[in-house]
């Protein structure tokens, strides 16, 4: 790892500040992706903020509908809540699969969603459940937030603090993982929110998590997984390297889509 | 430079390091404590297990300076005296090691998880919980067993107590 400048701000508004006026920086949350980078020297920021020890980033409350999660509330807290256990079991599955229990104890909803990578579990959350990223600057729905594969509608000094999830009626997430690394290979995220069905994928897309619109429509009729037996993904949109092809990971995108749909009970 | 200062092994210690230095090189360089091993350069192996603020997360991946103002404790400290921990005992008798290399971490990864767990584990969580930990030798068949037997003793030792 080469030379950096640890920071450790205890405030949010102390951390934009030092974001604002530091050049060549990075903000360290869990550090299970950037740490990891940095080793690798795939990223050098000469500074680091860290967000670790900012009370106002963490914690979970449950109030009129929606479940809403501190950017720095670890993957382990958020698949033990109780309350999100109660109002989105999904969104609590989901966060108790990622990586292994070490990577879960220092890893964040917060850094997860911003790195958005391609493979990353929580970005189909965000996406399938229609959250809103609330950050230091703006409010930005999660329709319009991920823009392609580790790329986001986050300017460069902008802090996401929190992200706000409506209560769905139903919601379920299937992932086939990359037997090694535990990333997705494919990931489907299906939930009813006011009678709306979303199916948001990751994992396979070439340009990031999207929203599957065939399957959408197709389960808006009938949320049966035989609803989507007539679909087929679009290969030419799938991620291809060693761990899969396209026509392999486009298969993987339908029968975690049925599952999830089996799933949802 | 970042100055810090920490509990290892309920020892109070404090050091001034580069803002670059992991927490294992702070263990094994400056501290002395090579129980804690490095098996990759990838976040993966888990050999680097270590506790801190009674949670089990990897040294290789986590700055010394993030560990700042934490009590921390390795494989070193998990011993009473001459006394082995039941997980460390438990390795021992059921054979659950051969090289060796993965075991700090193994045995670390393994009192997280009847930490977080409480009362006996079964084989399907105790797998599912190794998830990441790597070894190379064993097979797993008597790490996990080891496991399973200690879960079973140290559940037994707390029903006793109470
Ligand atoms: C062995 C291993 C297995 C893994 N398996 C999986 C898996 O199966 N599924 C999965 O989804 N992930 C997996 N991960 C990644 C893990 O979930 C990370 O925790 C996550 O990607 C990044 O979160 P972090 O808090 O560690 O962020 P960091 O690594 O600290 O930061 C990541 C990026 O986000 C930025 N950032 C962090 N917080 C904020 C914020 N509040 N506002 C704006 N930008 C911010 C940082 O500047 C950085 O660029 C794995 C990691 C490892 C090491
Ligand atoms: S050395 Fe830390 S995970 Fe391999
Ligand atoms: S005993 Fe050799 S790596 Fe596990």
């Amino acid at each position: 790892m080469y030379q950096t400048t640890y920071h450790r701000p205890s405030s949010v508004t102390e951390a934009a500040s030092l974001l604002a006026s530091a050049e060549d920086v990075k903000l360290l949350a869990g550090g299970q992706t950037l740490i990891p980078t940095m080793k690798q020297r795939l990223a050098a920021p000469a500074n680091l903020i860290d967000l670790g020890k900012i009370a106002e980033l963490k914690g979970i409350t449950v109030s009129g509908g929606t479940v809403t999660i501190g950017a720095g509330t670890t993957h382990a807290e958020v698949n033990t809540s109780a309350d999100v256990k109660a109002a989105i079991p999904a969104l609590a599955k989901l966060a108790g699969g990622i990586g292994d229990p070490h990577v879960r104890h220092l890893g964040t909803i917060g850094g997860s969603v911003a790195n958005n990578d391609p493979a990353a579990d929580y970005p189909s959350a965000v996406l399938g459940l229609g959250a809103t990223v609330v950050t230091t600057k703006r409010e930005i729905p999660a329709d319009d937030f991920f823009a392609g594969m580790f790329t986001t509608a986050l300017d460069e000094d902008e802090i996401i603090v929190r992200f706000v999830f409506p209560v769905p009626e139903k919601a379920a997430y299937a992932k086939f993982a990359n037997p090694a690394s535990r990333y997705a290979m494919a990931g489907v995220f299906v939930a009813v929110t006011g009678g709306t069905v979303r199916v948001a994928v990751t994992g396979a897309g070439s340009d990031g998590v999207f929203r599957w619109a065939d399957a959408e429509a197709a389960l808006a009729g009938t949320m049966t997984p035989a609803a989507l037996d007539g679909l087929t993904a679009d290969a030419s949109a799938m991620l291809s390297d060693i761990h899969g092809d396209a026509a392999y990971r486009a298969n993987l995108v339908k029968v975690m889509a049925k599952r999830a749909v089996a799933a949802l009970g | 430079m970042a100055t810090i200062s920490l509990t290892v092994n309920g020892k109070a210690v404090s050091a001034t390091v580069e803002d670059r230095t992991l927490l294992v090189q702070y263990l094994r360089e400056t501290l002395g404590l090579t129980g804690t091993h490095v098996g990759c350069d990838t976040s993966q192996c888990g050999a680097c297990v270590v506790h801190v603020d009674g949670k089990a997360v990897k040294a290789c991946t986590m700055l010394a300076a993030q560990a700042d103002g934490t009590t921390v404790l390795t494989i070193e400290g998990l011993a009473t005296g001459d006394q082995l921990h039941p997980v460390q005992a438990a390795f021992r008798e059921h054979h659950g090691l051969q090289c060796g290399f993965c075991t700090p971490g193994m045995i670390m990864a393994a009192v997280d998880m009847i930490n977080r767990h409480g009362g006996p584990l079964d084989e399907a969580t105790i797998r599912h919980e190794l998830e990441g930990n790597i070894c190379r030798c064993t097979g797993y068949h008597n790490i996990v067993k080891a496991i399973e037997a200690a879960s079973a003793e140290m559940a037994g030792l707390r029903q006793a107590a109470e």
